[in-house]
């Protein structure tokens, strides 16, 4: 398959391995903020072709791991309500909320469908007059223009039985976040996928205000390792800046028509992060314009406190402070079948990756 | 606690061999490691004796129908315990309201697949249940055939030793992609057939050949990699697979890159996986090849004896890493 | 979920592209890229094409990685 089999190239891919060890100079360490590049680097076996002197962590990157337990219950609330069908990409079903999951409440009988794509989402609202159905829109700067789109096409055709409730992020706050916590880190291996939408220059300040070097990278092994080589040099040359590895799908401003339906449908707002907290401005809400569709606004409902197991540190995990080994429940009580914290469900989650792939290393 | 069993504990996975274990294989005096078929010993015989049931969602796949994949499925499980398949029962569980000329296609495809496998259809059941009870239709099948003095030891995997070879024959995960296709819910169309077909005349031309056959699986629900599981829990031996020989065809690896799959967790119909002992695996190999359902057949891999208990993939890129027993929902009533 | 993954545009019909990855064809929104023809790649991602992939650029990548040399200091 072109632009895929050509980067997987096993010459190629172990004279980068060479190359790197050849270049790196004493230890360095990268985070990884992107869900597809956590499973790329565990499935490629990436870990494997590097010297040991580089680390690799696995961040904030995974969609699904980082939404707040508040949100899963809020759909689960949605979801007992006989006249609600919820739309969803796949692996949220899995996540824990305070008491219950989507997969659950569906085993109860709730009406919860998985979908690829929210013009899916479209199609179920339109088959189902009598229902309401509420998108769950999680996901980075990738994915949020599609929801964009789907609003604006909502609104088109005038549905009055579709509705949003949005979980949708976006990362350079919560990059500032981990920078100004002190996360022991040379660099960033950046997302490439929000970059082709929103273009690099949006990670310049980690490299101007931070000297964190920072290489926008695609999902292939060569992309990966290519990135990896070019952050070495930064570091042994003391010149962190921002580059594009991923020349073939990343430009310095980006994709100005996706970032114009985003901005068009939605503005940031306060969000809340699984291991964060809230960080101001790092979420995605409808403009007024499109209040209509906002699931929280047509139907209000609120959830209560809840309380996480406190031995579950996938807070710390999503920081970069510890690994999944360092979990004293990964593999006893939280496992990918009964899930304790979000990083164990998601297949772009670092636990459920280093559970997988592993664990009898 | 009153647990609510899920579609994952019918997947093949983790959770339904909990099930399975603790719920029925305990209960009924079961024999553990549980094969695809049962071998009895009776009066000088042994019989092999399988049954299993189809609840396919859509009826009709391209490459097949639920009825095909009864005769096959059941078929395959005899023969992959060195049995030669001979009685098969059928039993169909049919929604009121199901259109008789359906079930006339579904019989005939089970008439001509039966003739073709050299089987006998000698006994069955219909029941209706009213609109709403099942879904369209459900079979079960129960197979039994002989299982000749010197190929016992296959179900059980005795005689399998360090250094043998892993062959699969041909390309797996198509059967999964060519059902999830016809669900027509995920908005793709692919050429995909599936891949469902009686191997039983192939393996046959196999056992005639070579007395080197270690052990045999049908690859089917949780995938390939269920069943390197499983053989690493009979053998208590290690798997050492090379990612770039495991044969996946082009638009299934294409959908799994999409769809975030891995072929290794399909299901098939018409794929085995066979443990050849290393003098001879050539030898088999080349049977294989010269049968029409096995030109693909490849050497995946081989048994090991360190890092016992794992499977482990040496990835096409060059990288290295674990293979994981399949758990949960990949896609239910694929079969 | 968030996969996104090169596909080749075989089909246009309106704002809707059917796609092929190795033969599996999608259907995949078009409404955030412009100038696409048949026979371009997109990135598919959630049922959109979210970029075009720059076959000129890709070769670039892929002759640098080619020749990179082994030998050399950095």
């Amino acid at each position: 398959m072109k632009y895929i089999e050509e980067y997987r190239d096993r010459e190629l891919i172990l004279r980068l391995a060479a190359k790197i060890a050849k270049t790196a100079k004493g230890k360095y360490s990268f985070m990884e903020v992107c869900g597809g590049h956590t499973s790329a680097i565990h499935r490629f076996g990436i870990p494997s072709l590097l010297p040991q002197e580089i680390n690799l962590i696995s961040g904030p990157g995974c969609p699904v791991c980082v939404t707040g337990t508040d949100f899963i219950d809020k759909a689960i609330l949605y979801s007992q309500r006989a006249d609600v069908i919820i739309v969803t990409f796949g692996d949220l079903i899995r996540v824990p909320g305070s008491y219950s999951s989507l997969e659950k409440e569906k085993l109860k009988g709730a009406d919860v469908r998985i979908v690829f794509s929210g013009l899916e989402a479209l199609n179920i609202a339109r088959s189902n007059e009598d229902k309401t159905v509420i998108f769950l829109g999680i996901g980075f700067e990738t994915t949020a223009p599609g929801t964009a789109v789907t609003i604006r096409q909502a609104e088109e055709d005038g549905l009055v039985n579709f509705l949003l409730l949005s979980a949708h992020k976006v990362m350079p706050p919560v990059m500032e976040a981990l920078v100004m916590e002190g996360v022991n880190i040379n660099g960033f291996i950046c997302p490439g996928h929000v970059a082709a939408i929103t273009g690099s220059h949006i990670f310049n300040f980690l490299a101007e205000k931070y000297h964190l070097g920072c290489v926008v990278s695609g999902f292939e092994p060569a992309d990966i390792l290519q990135s990896v080589l070019m952050l070495v040099r930064q570091i042994n040359l003391n010149s962190p800046a921002v580059e594009i590895q991923y020349t073939r799908a990343v430009t310095y401003s980006g994709n100005s028509l996706a970032q114009n339906q985003l901005s068009e449908v939605f503005e940031y707002s306060d969000a809340d992060w699984r291991g964060f907290g809230t960080i101001p401005g790092s979420g995605l809400t409808l403009r007024k314009k499109y209040e209509k569709f906002d699931a929280e606004k047509r139907i209000p409902l609120s959830v209560g406190f809840h309380n996480e197991n406190p031995n579950c540190i996938c807070g710390n995990i999503l920081r970069g402070l510890k690994k999944p080994d360092d979990c004293s429940l990964l593999g006893k009580s939280c496992t990918p079948e009964n899930p304790i914290g979000a990083c164990m469900v998601s297949a772009e989650g670092a636990c459920n990756s280093y559970f997988k792939y592993y664990r009898n290393e | 606690m009153n647990e609510l069993v899920s579609l994952n504990h019918g997947s093949g996975g983790k959770q339904a061999n909990e099930l399975i274990r603790n719920l029925f294989t305990r209960k009924f005096g079961m024999p553990d490691p549980l094969t695809d078929s049962a071998v009895l010993k009776e009066n000088g015989f042994t019989l092999a004796f399988t049954t299993d049931s189809y609840v396919v969602d859509p009826l009709f796949f391209p490459g097949g129908n639920i009825g095909k994949l009864a005769v096959c499925g059941t078929v395959n499980d005899l023969s992959v315990s060195g049995a030669i398949p001979k009685y098969i029962s059928a039993s169909f569980i049919i929604e009121e309201g199901f259109p008789r000329n359906d079930l006339e296609i579904i019989a005939d495809s089970m008439a001509e697949e039966a003739e073709d496998a050299g089987v006998r259809i000698v006994t069955g059941d219909t029941k209706v249940v009213e609109k709403g009870k099942c879904d369209k239709l459900f079979i079960t099948t129960a197979g039994t055939g002989f299982i000749k003095p010197g190929y016992e030891h296959i179900s059980f995997g005795e005689k399998i030793r360090s250094g043998d070879k892993l062959i699969v024959n041909g390309p797996i995960g198509n059967h999964a992609i060519a059902v999830l296709g016809a669900r027509n819910n995920l908005n793709f169309s692919s050429s995909v057939l599936s891949d469902c077909a009686s191997l039983n005349h192939m393996i046959q031309s196999v056992l005639d050949k070579s007395d080197q056959v270690h052990f045999m699986r049908d690859i089917t629900r949780g995938g390939l990699a269920a069943v390197l599981y499983e053989l690493v829990r009979i053998s208590m031996k290690g798997m050492n697979i090379d990612e770039i020989s495991i044969p996946v065809d082009e638009p299934v690896r294409g959908l799994c890159e999409v769809l975030g799959f891995d072929p290794c967790y399909l299901a098939n119909e018409g794929k085995i996986l066979l443990v050849a002992g290393e003098d001879e695996y050539e030898k088999i190999l080349s049977v294989l090849r010269s049968h029409p359902l096995g030109v693909n057949s490849e050497v995946i891999g081989s048994v090991v004896d360190d890092r016992k208990g794992n499977v482990v993939l040496n990835t096409k890129n060059g990288g290295r890493r674990n293979l994981d027993v399949p758990s949960g929902i990949q896609l239910p009533r694929i079969c | 979920m968030c996969l996104s993954v090169p596909a080749q545009v075989i089909k246009i019909e309106g704002q809707m592209a059917h796609v092929s990855i190795g033969g599996a064809i999608f259907k995949a929104g078009l409404h955030m890229v412009e100038n696409v023809n048949i026979g371009d790649y997109i990135l598919l991602h959630a049922g959109f094409a979210i970029q075009k992939i720059s076959e000129k650029e890709a070769l670039v990548t892929l002759n640098l990685l080619k020749e990179m040399e082994d030998a050399g200091n950095d």
